[in-house]
């Protein structure tokens, strides 16, 4: 049961929260002059790590905001939770 | 390979069993195969099977990083049926269900697959729509089933939730006669000891740490006992498959997920099929050994952790309260999670990758055990001939490019 | 009535309070604080229960959550409580209990321990498997055997509570080092939670005869629950397990409030459900004795050694009257002292070949005590009457009567809430057991938990565990000066490993690792041998530890023998993983109250009690309640359908609008968004009229569809569909918050805000105009698609002119405390009109009659707008969400299944929605299937019936007949044709 720091509310319990998937996959500004295979990237192909993971989440049941956590899949820990457009934190690489 | 019966046992027990055999050799890995499996689980080991029986080859490794059927196949609801609406994936599901009602005696080792039936319940009008469209469809693809109305459904389980006080009401289901659940357990050791007696050597304890690549070809792995060369690779490591994919130079349409599951306390005899619920998410079956085994979706986040968060827990079983008020007074036992890897469409990828030689099988969602054999034996199909066999062409990673997904949420699509 | 077993005087019981209760049909009688085990073992009790696969007789074993064998039956019918803990069941007046399994006395199944030769581990799996298909009827005679008792037959009559709860700490365990962790913090300042499964604080130390300062155990723990008790910021609760500990300090508890009354006497809640989210944990959950395995170690009368002693000191109650101690440790010299201490003599095997001191004083004080010795095998069968005691080193072996084996094999601290936030562990050799390693910082194991024993240390590691969460926390911890302590119980000190004692001279002998699943060390040698060398294998091959006791008793043993029998050390072997719960948990007490109504919420219009008046029935949509059909007398489904039709067509009817979705987007860039997400334009919309649009997701199927009204300069109100709604704001939301930050529009869901009355038909202008209205109702001024502002019935009111029936409809909304007043004043002027309510069905054969799909119904997830024959719809001039896609190859397959329309041959027959079109349903099987039934009806307007469809390249197939197969209904002979119906009048 995570813990997450909305960046406007403060820390929540992961039930007022509902979860976006791989953050940063930005629209791309022209589909129809992109490849099938380049629309399908955009779509479907995900990063999937096992470990650090840039993630969206939405304040569903409190501010409505979404924002962006880093959290590690493997251990759930949650290293930082930044607004949309901000840049992530950064990370110790050992940490 | 010593074989299994009711005699054979009499006669050990004379001599107070000391003489059986290991089911499997703990085998020591060459450096060379013609064809290696990473993930000994129940897909792993059945595909190893199907290679050896099917094919004729048999200089297959698994490579199991741990202990054999440690990932999902120990972690499942064991659920099996083949009610699924599209023709591509009845036909992978019904074979597997074909390949399940043969599968004791094939490979000699009782998996305990016990064709109780599922219900899949439909809470409002346009669930019913659903159900019968679904039904129709198993019916003309050659697979069992039936639409129950509330009777139908009260008739087999007698203790569901039919007062004015439930939110959503029960109004009938699909029923697939055939369907049922197996011990998951047996039916990673029974292919490991079938395939094992083929001369596929099962290894343990060797975590693949890379795929080696020459000119966009797989030329082997590297694992934690050393390189192994091979002619063709087969990845089936369920959650794991985008971290070898990764390895692999390689993304794939999948997110991993943890998937919870729970058992009660067990009693005696109460439940005798399986009952399934989407709108009032959660399904229900009791083991041989007298506990409820009960499941529902997946976790939201991405997560390799094997656990999910409590909340989940608590949402399956105000679920399963809701419909069976009288296990109000049970308790949960025990609760864990495993790592499934999902898929847009929810049906499974396999098939080639951009890697030649290189072939995956994954993408199973929460769906995987019950196709464990029928998986096992398209892929053993690929792996040997290089190109997916009829039954697992419509699931080749090509689909998400052209557009032809195999949607399976489709039938479960809401809003109206 | 006697108990033949209650000492005279001692324990923690109220002899002045006598307890009746029923076990296995005999009237029995114990005292308030006994456990139900206790007060079996006071009445001589000493078969509880039968194995489950064997059906030996079996007796208590322990006394808390570690019993593997006392699983009973607890009430009857509704209320019953199956697979209770006899040693966690708080006796009160009226309890009745019986075995799980079989019966204590001649019972019918116990010649299946003659078969046990043929039931070796895993014979399952081996056997069974002819003829093929067999399984099942097998599976009739395998699975009445398992199970340890009996669901409730009724629903459960209780409720339950559920709190959330902010902590800085949490201290899972009211023994010695729990109360010290948390006394020190709650001084300190800290907001603290203290659980402790057990009726009373306290654990082990109230089974203790140590001295702490100048008090006995007993008073400190009094005083200190006290000093606890009396902190405003302190929360105790006793009766209460942490049965779960999650990621980020967040705890489950379920606290037990009333099933520990007597029936008559429970009020409130039965159940508490605390979820606690704690800044800091300290885990004092304290040690579980383990055995040491020999032959007929299942015989009752064989217990653990802290079990004799706390039945003995804490319930007054002397499990025996000759007992054999059998032990590789100093603690279970505590179980020597309490048994000579009520006159039973002991005779004491130590597998330790030097004499420690405890062992030292012990012979000092009389007792017999054999160095380097074990008990090799139990003898008797319903009772022990003696134990076979042999030289570890030499081979000699004697048999000494008793009627009581207490064992102790050494202690595996409970590191199960550790366990379960993958808090490491490590192997400690001299304790032989899992210790927790570092874990996350905020968790802290302290006491028996941490491996720490000797009641001084216990203390000031339980203290100093409660200064570091205090430190932790910010405040400033004031260690208390530790108390001097005399505690004449030894700490188990140094120990000799030992799972299993060597086997006795008499042969091999059933010797068990797991009581409750009749696991064997045979069954551990045979699953080795077969291969299943993995602990997981073995534990799964066996199914030891697979019990409600979760082998709590057998695990480490059962990795001690697998070492031994693949020549590897412990370590190396591990163990399974602890998974949550701790002790189990009922489901009621997690599900609480969120049931019925309140598992989901249940939305109705201001308008419901209307139609429930008029006896309309319902259908659930999404979390609405929408009003389905309104039945008269005697009418059936269709006939009502049919009449509210054509009341619709020939003078009024009326649809209770107000679940449609509602989003109202305002600002300058709202266009821009509806131009993004809708795949038709926008830009030309006019203010006050309005349009239709399809949502795509970015695969590019339908995801909603509705109309949208351009009501200002920059302000559009956007229709959803009634289950579409919260998906579609939510994904509208999140394009804006994600891609589009820079768009300056705003988004408010106005759903509740608004009811809507629909009047549909040739009347409801003349109807909206008696009404009372400021909005010009010509056709004029006021066209098809379009919307006006103004009045209606003297209440403020918009009014929208789209039909989705192909009749003449107004729209009128009003804000919804005015619903029902509109409703009720156009039902009482309308009448001349033959107004008349419809609901959700005649609304859908209506909408079909005019070729209108229903998101959801018609379209299943992979439907595009091409599909649906919306080509027109889509703008070639911008891009929208999900418009590339629909260029992909797939997309462009002339075969697709596309939207047509059906007429079966027989006007009257109604085809059955998800019936498969098929040119021979006849075929053999796998028969192609050319497409499916969405929508059928019988169209009261058209005067047949006639359906909607999904056919593969069904556009070009208008004309073509095909069979409608469904598994009741059969073949029904069809036609293709274009999917619109009704010719609706012009105006």
């Amino acid at each position: 049961m995570l813990l997450i720091p909305c960046p406007w509310c403060g820390p929540r319990d992961e039930s007022e929260f509902s979860y976006g998937g791989e953050a940063h996959i930005a629209r791309p500004r022209e589909p129809d002059a992109l490849s099938d295979a380049e629309w399908a990237d955009y779509q479907f192909m995900r990063t999937n790590p096992c470990g650090w993971h840039r993630e969206q989440w939405l304040h569903t049941h409190g501010c409505r905001r979404w924002f962006n956590v880093e959290r590690n899949t493997a251990t759930h820990a949650i290293h930082a939770a930044y607004r949309i457009g901000e840049a992530p934190p950064l990370r110790e690489p050992a940490s | 390979m010593q074989r299994y019966s009711a005699l054979n046992i009499a006669r050990h027990a004379a001599s107070g069993h000391r003489h059986w055999e290991p089911a499997w050799r703990q085998a020591a890995p060459r450096r060379r195969y013609r064809v290696l499996i990473v993930g000994g689980g129940g897909h792993g080991l059945a595909t190893a099977y199907y290679l050896a029986k099917e094919h004729g080859i048999t200089d297959v490794a698994v490579l199991e990083k741990g202990w054999i059927g440690g990932g999902n196949t120990a972690r499942n609801t064991t659920i099996v049926r083949s009610n699924y609406l599209w023709s591509a994936s009845a036909a992978l599901y019904e074979k597997s269900m074909k390949l399940w009602e043969g599968l004791s005696a094939d490979i000699n080792f009782n998996v305990m697959f016990s064709q109780r039936g599922v219900l899949n319940l439909g809470h409002t009008l346009q669930d019913m729509r659903d159900i019968r469209r679904r039904v129709n469809a198993n019916r003309l693809n050659g697979i069992d089933g039936e639409v129950l109305d509330q009777a139908g459904v009260k008739a087999r389980v007698p203790f569901i939730n039919t007062s004015s006080d439930i939110r959503f009401p029960v109004l009938g289901a699909s029923w697939q006669p055939r369907a049922g659940i197996a011990r998951h357990d047996a039916v990673a050791w029974g292919f490991a000891r079938a395939a094992d007696s083929l001369g596929v050597d099962v290894v343990e304890n060797c975590e693949v740490t890379g795929i080696r690549r020459e000119n966009g070809a797989v030329v082997g792995v590297d694992t934690s006992r050393g390189p192994i060369d091979a002619d063709r690779v087969g990845v089936v490591v369920a959650g794991h498959a985008g971290v070898l994919a990764d390895m692999a130079g390689f993304r794939l349409p999948i997110e991993s997920h943890p998937l919870q599951a729970l058992v009660s306390e067990p009693i005696k005899p109460i439940l005798d099929t399986v009952v399934m619920s989407n709108a009032i998410h959660v399904y229900v079956s009791q083991s041989d050994k007298g506990e409820l085994v009960i499941g529902a979706g997946i976790d939201a986040y991405n997560g390799y952790g094997q656990r999910g968060s409590f909340q989940t827990i608590e949402h399956f079983l105000a679920a399963l309260v809701e419909l069976y008020p009288i296990f109000s007074r049970m308790r949960l036992l025990r609760h864990w999670g495993g790592i499934v890897d999902t898929c847009p469409d929810a049906s499974p990828i396999i098939g080639k990758t951009p890697v030649g030689g290189l072939f995956f099988n994954c993408g199973w969602g929460t769906g995987g055990f019950k196709a464990t054999p029928g998986s096992g034996w398209v892929f053993a199909h690929t792996l040997a001939t290089g190109e997916p066999h009829p039954i697992n062409a419509p699931f080749g990673l090509d689909r998400f490019e052209t557009g032809a997904l195999v949607d399976e949420h489709g039938a479960a699509a809401v809003a109206h | 009535m006697t108990q033949p077993r209650r000492l005279a005087e001692g324990g923690l019981i109220d002899r002045g309070e006598p307890l009746r209760f029923v076990f296995d049909g005999r009237e029995l009688e114990g005292y308030a604080g006994d456990t139900l085990a206790s007060a079996l073992l006071a009445n001589g009790i000493s078969v509880v229960n039968r194995s489950i696969k064997l059906h030996r007789p079996r007796g208590i074993v322990g006394h808390g959550a570690e019993e593997p064998n006392a699983l009973l039956q607890i009430d009857r019918g509704a209320v019953t409580l199956p697979d209770r803990r006899a040693t966690q069941t708080e006796l009160y007046d009226g309890l009745e209990a019986r075995p799980a399994v079989g019966r204590p006395e001649r019972d019918p199944g116990a010649a299946m321990g003659a078969l046990s030769p043929f039931m070796p581990a895993g014979f399952y799996y081996k056997t069974f498997m002819s003829p093929q298909g067999w399984w099942e009827r097998y599976e009739q005679v395998i699975r009445p055997a398992a199970g340890f008792g009996y669901a409730p037959n009724g629903p459960d009559p209780d409720v339950y509570d559920r709190c959330n709860v902010h902590c800085d700490l949490l201290v899972a365990g009211g023994g010695a080092a729990g109360l010290q962790a948390a006394l020190t913090a709650a001084r300190a300042g800290a907001r603290v939670i203290v659980a402790d499964e057990q009726a009373r604080f306290g654990g082990y130390l109230l089974a203790s005869r140590a001295w702490i300062g100048d008090e006995s155990a007993q008073a400190w723990v009094a005083r200190t629950v006290a000093e606890l008790a009396a902190m405003p910021e302190v929360t105790l609760l006793p009766r209460t397990a942490v049965f779960g500990n999650y990621d980020h300090g967040f705890a489950g508890l379920v606290e037990r409030l009333s099933d520990h009354r007597p029936p008559g006497k429970r009020a409130g809640p039965r159940e508490r459900y605390w979820r606690v989210r704690a800044r800091q944990m300290v885990l004092a959950a304290g040690a579980i004795e383990r055995p040491i395995v020999f032959g007929n170690n299942d015989r009752p009368g064989v217990m653990t050694a802290s079990a004799v002693t706390t039945y003995i000191r804490r319930y007054g109650v002397c499990p025996g009257q000759r007992a054999v101690v059998f032990t590789n440790n100093d603690s279970a010299y505590a179980a020597v002292e309490a048994l000579q201490a009520v006159g039973v003599s002991v005779v004491v095997a130590d597998a330790r070949e030097e004499c420690s001191a405890a062992a030292a004083a012990a012979r000092d004080a009389g007792v017999d005590v054999r160095p380097g010795s074990a008990v090799l095998s139990a003898h008797g069968r319903r009772q022990v009457t003696a134990a076979t005691i042999g030289d570890l080193a030499r081979q000699g072996q004697q048999r000494v009567p008793c009627d009581l084996i207490a064992v102790s094999g050494g202690w595996n601290p409970a590191v199960h809430l550790h366990s379960h936030i993958r808090g490491p562990l490590r192997f400690d050799h001299d304790l032989a057991t899992l210790l927790p390693a570092s874990g996350p910082d905020y968790v802290r194991s302290a006491g028996a938990a941490a491996g720490v024993f000797t009641l001084a240390e216990v203390l000031a590691n339980g203290a100093e565990a409660g200064a570091m969460a205090a430190a932790a926390l910010g405040f400033e911890p004031v260690m208390a000066s530790v108390p001097t302590v005399r505690d004449d119980d030894p700490a188990p000190g140094a120990l000799r490993v030992l799972w299993r004692a060597p086997l006795p001279s008499e042969g091999k002998l059933p010797a068990f690792v797991d009581l409750q699943n009749d696991v064997k060390t045979s069954d551990l040698e045979l699953a080795v041998r077969e291969g299943y060398r993995s602990i997981e294998h073995v534990k799964r091959y066996s199914i030891m530890g697979f019990g409600t006791d979760q082998g709590r008793l057998g695990n480490i043993v059962g990795s001690g023998i697998v070492a031994e029998l693949l020549g590897e050390n412990v370590e190396t072997v591990g163990t399974t993983t602890f998974r949550p719960a701790w002790t189990p948990v009922s489901y009621g007490a997690l599900v609480g109250e969120e049931l019925g109504a309140l598992f989901q919420p249940v939305r109705t219009t201001p308008m419901h009690d209307w139609h429930v008046a008029r006896g309309a029935l319902f259908e659930d949509v999404g979390q609405w309640k929408r009003a389905w059909y309104y039945p008269r007398a005697g009418e059936s489904l269709d006939d009502a359908v049919r009449r509210e039709c054509l009341a619709t067509q020939r003078g009024i009817g009326a649809l209770d609008y107000s679940t449609l979705g509602k989003i109202d987007i305002q600002g300058p860039d709202a266009v821009t968004l509806l131009e993004r997400v809708y795949t038709n334009n926008w830009r030309k919309l006019a203010v006050g009229r309005c349009r239709y649009g399809i949502l795509l997701d970015e695969n590019g199927t339908v995801l909603d569809d509705g109309v949208t009204a351009r009501l200002g300069e920059h302000h559009y109100l956007m229709y959803t569909t009634t289950g579409g709604a919260a998906a579609v704001l939510a994904w509208l939301e999140r394009w804006l918050q994600t891609e589009w930050p820079e768009l300056d529009v705003y988004l408010t869901s106005v759903t509740d805000q608004w009811a809507i009355m629909s009047l549909a038909g040739p009347s409801s202008r003349d109807l909206v105009q008696d009404l009372g209205t400021d909005i010009d109702l010509d056709p004029q001024a006021f066209p098809f698609m379009a919307v006006r502002e103004g009045h209606v019935a003297g209440v403020p009111a918009r009014v929208q002119r789209a039909s989705f029936s192909g009749e003449l409809t107004f729209e009128i909304s009003v804000p919804a405390d005015y619903g029902l007043f509109l409703w009720e004043r156009a039902f009482a002027l309308g009448e001349r009109y033959g107004i008349t309510p419809y609901g959700t069905e005649a609304m859908h054969v209506l909408r079909a009659e005019m070729g209108f799909i229903i998101v959801g119904q018609d379209t299943d997830g992979a439907v595009s707008p091409l599909d649906l024959g919306m080509q027109g719809l889509i703008s070639d001039r911008k891009d929208c969400l999900g418009k590339r896609s629909l260029s992909r190859p797939d997309f462009r397959r002339d075969d697709r299944p596309q939207l047509v329309g059906l007429t079966p041959d027989d006007p009257e027959v109604v085809v059955p929605e998800g019936a498969q079109l098929v040119h021979n349903p006849d075929q053999s099987t796998p028969v192609p299937l050319e497409g499916w039934v969405t929508s059928s009806y019988y169209g009261a307007r058209i005067g047949h019936s006639f359906a909607l469809a999904m056919v593969n390249g069904g556009r070009a197939r208008h004309g073509e007949r095909l069979t409608a197969w469904d598994l009741d209904a059969g073949a029904i002979a069809v036609t293709v044709t274009a999917p619109s119906f009704y010719q609706p009048p012009r105006e």
